[in-house]
């Protein structure tokens, strides 16, 4: 890792030179009911815009590489005979600029799902690879549970990380193209102070996590507590409505839509996210519905995020950033359900 | 005369197709007629020979019915049945053909001869309790929505001239909603049925910072129970919560178990069964 410091009149100038390119960032959106400042991600045009101090966002920075809905391909047709095209929605670089450990973390996980063999996703890995991430050191908020996750420093999977020191930034420098563009502007190799000052910070933003999940030998009980009655009582509350997966980082779930245009002279697949929690999300052709009652879906999207990927990759699919929790309106959370489940289990 | 249709160079049957109207506003009708950028390709896929508001001609030889509007008076029975056994598919089109419609709001006062005084004073006329299509005919398909979005019913007619399965959403406005990214209402400060309202509409009003009122009536899982607590943690009261769940009539069993008791006299069901 190289690392540099730089002042941070410096960084409106990093953002004009990344600027040619579609620049992704946080953005506040308005108020909530009491006031509050709402924050989301969305695309930059001016650095005045971009709001680097954001606690957190409503949703994550997925529609930018898993769209909500996205075009797989479309075909013309002539006579009895089609052609099809296909198009990955790749047309520019795409700059991330200020995201937190846990959305990096993120990527790094969909990464092994849909980058990896045996089943790359092409569209999401075109967009992955025209990608340049700056990452930025966060403030934990109390819905927060990535440190209990082990997501809340991001190793690898970003272009640059930024530390706030108060005037200055500390950068992790990870790419070659993140190096060469720090060339374009002023900065100096950290010194001693910058170090401590670093680790300082650092150390004060760990402080700070107010919720944490036990994540003991959680796959295994999982798998003793299948029939536990924690998960009734959240199913009775759950309200099939998916919002969890939609705000939701990590969840790639989707289904695909053939459609016909209306003069019949073309067609086109379409892909969807989808969340297990919707009521349909188990039925097969015919009709038969594998998991019909709300409980049943709610504990297959735990046993997903903490159990089933666990196994497939020694790591979680969930990366504690509370968005789920914090947009759920039946107020179900990651950390109450797991600690439910731990509990009622005893 | 149109060409013949053809969709990957398999000839297609243009279908008839009537459309109907009870009582209603007219709205769903007129999105039949909407959205010009697509309206020729629309009118083209289907050969229309009964429609009162687009044209003169008046057949009884239809493929497809699509029939807007509620029930409310006697004569209006006999001509739905008529309907029914002239038409192969028999569509619900829009909320009142679905559910009752704004209209079935009436059911509520119970009482419907006061209701009919307080209107019409002693001007005669037929009115009866307000009931969806579904009440006296079998009913092939339901297009939900007060009104319909144009492109759903594109994308219906579409899959019926070509032979696709027509299927719609089972989950809540709240799903599409959240893909539009929208700033959830509850945040905001304001009441939505979203979560237990079917989608299809592509969050219609939350995209525009209106709260759903349901009327697309429930989704297949709708937990009204558990929206009646969220509604309560947010403020509002449960009549503010029953006056959107009561305003399009999808929701009128899950209303009547709120209430405890059906709310009008069970003779006033009945009777106007026959
Ligand atoms: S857990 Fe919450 S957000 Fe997820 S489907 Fe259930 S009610 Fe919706
Ligand atoms: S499951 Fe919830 S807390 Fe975990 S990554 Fe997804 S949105 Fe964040
Ligand atoms: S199964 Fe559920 S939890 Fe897992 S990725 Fe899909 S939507 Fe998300
Ligand atoms: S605004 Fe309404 S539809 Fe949208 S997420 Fe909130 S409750 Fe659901
Ligand atoms: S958001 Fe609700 S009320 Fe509005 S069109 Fe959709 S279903 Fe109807």
């Amino acid at each position: 890792m190289i690392f540099a410091t730089f002042s941070k009149k410096e960084l409106p100038r990093l953002f004009d030179l990344l600027a040619p390119n579609t620049v992704v960032g946080p953005v506040q959106k308005g108020l909530d009911r009491a006031g509050r400042p709402l924050y989301d991600f969305d695309v930059i045009y001016r650095f005045q815009d971009l709001r680097l101090d954001y606690p957190t966002t409503i949703h994550s920075a997925k529609r930018h590489f898993l769209p909500h809905r996205e075009s797989l391909c479309t075909f013309t047709l002539q006579g009895n005979d089609w052609e099809k095209q296909v198009d990955y929605n790749v047309y520019k670089p795409v700059v991330f600029f200020g995201l937190h450990a846990c959305d990096i973390n993120a990527l790094n996980k969909l990464d092994k799902v849909l980058s990896s063999p045996p089943y790359p996703n092409p569209y999401y890995t075109a967009k992955r690879r025209n990608m340049f991430i700056i990452g930025q050191g966060c403030q934990p908020q109390p819905q927060c549970f990535c440190r209990s996750m082990g997501t809340d420093t991001a190793l690898h999977g970003f272009d640059l990380f930024l530390t706030d020191l108060g005037d200055r930034y500390f950068a992790e420098i990870l790419s070659a193209t993140a190096y060469q563009f720090l060339q374009k502007i002023i900065t100096r190799p950290p010194t001693a102070k910058d170090h401590d000052r670093y680790k300082e910070v650092v150390t004060e933003r760990n402080q700070q996590f107010q919720t944490t999940v036990d994540t003991t030998d959680l796959t295994k009980l999982l798998d003793l507590e299948f029939e536990s009655a924690a998960w009734q009582q959240w199913g009775d509350k759950c309200l099939s409505c998916g919002t969890c997966a939609n705000v939701c980082p990590t969840c790639y779930c989707y289904g695909v839509e053939e459609t016909v245009d209306l003069d019949l002279r073309g067609a086109a697949k379409t892909k969807y996210l989808y969340s297990c929690n919707l009521i349909d999300f188990a039925e097969v052709a015919g009709g038969h519905n594998f998991r019909p009652q709300t409980a049943t879906r709610l504990k297959y999207r735990y046993y997903h995020k903490h159990r089933g990927f666990v196994e497939a990759y020694e790591e979680s699919l969930c990366v504690g950033c509370g968005r789920c929790g914090e947009a759920c309106l039946a107020g179900i959370t990651v950390p109450d359900v797991l600690a439910s489940v731990r509990a009622l289990g005893g | 005369m149109a060409a013949p249709l053809s969709y990957l160079g398999v000839g297609l049957d243009r279908p008839r197709v009537g459309v109907f109207e009870f009582t209603s506003c007219e709205g769903c009708q007129l999105q039949l007629v909407n959205n010009e950028a697509t309206l020729l390709d629309f009118l083209n896929l289907i050969e229309l020979v009964n429609f009162r508001e687009a044209m003169s001609e008046r057949s009884d030889d239809y493929d497809i019915a699509l029939v807007e509007g509620s029930i409310s008076r006697a004569d209006e029975v006999a001509r739905l049945k008529e309907i029914r056994t002239n038409a192969r598919l028999l569509v619900a089109l829009g909320s009142c053909a679905c559910f009752g419609g704004v209209n079935q709001l009436k059911n509520r006062f119970g009482d419907l001869d006061w209701v009919k005084k307080k209107v019409y004073g002693d001007f005669p006329i037929a009115s009866q309790e307000v009931r969806p299509l579904a009440d006296f005919v079998a009913v092939d398909l339901m297009i939900y929505g007060c009104p319909p979005k144009k492109e759903e019913i594109e994308k219906v007619v579409t899959n019926l001239v070509v032979g696709k399965k027509v299927a719609m959403p089972k989950y809540p406005v709240c799903m599409e909603c959240k893909a539009n990214e929208n700033i959830c209402l509850f945040t905001l400060g304001e009441p939505c049925l979203g979560p237990i309202t079917r989608a299809g509409c592509d969050a219609w009003c939350p995209n525009h910072r209106r709260g759903c009122w349901g009327c697309r009536g429930p989704a297949e899982a709708a937990n009204v129970r558990e929206l009646e607590a969220i509604m309560a943690r947010h403020g509002f009261s449960r009549e503010a919560m029953l006056d959107r769940l009561e305003c399009f009539g999808g929701f009128s069993s899950q209303v009547a178990a709120l209430r405890g008791q059906p709310r009008r006299p069970r003779k006033a069901r009945s009777s106007k069964r026959s």
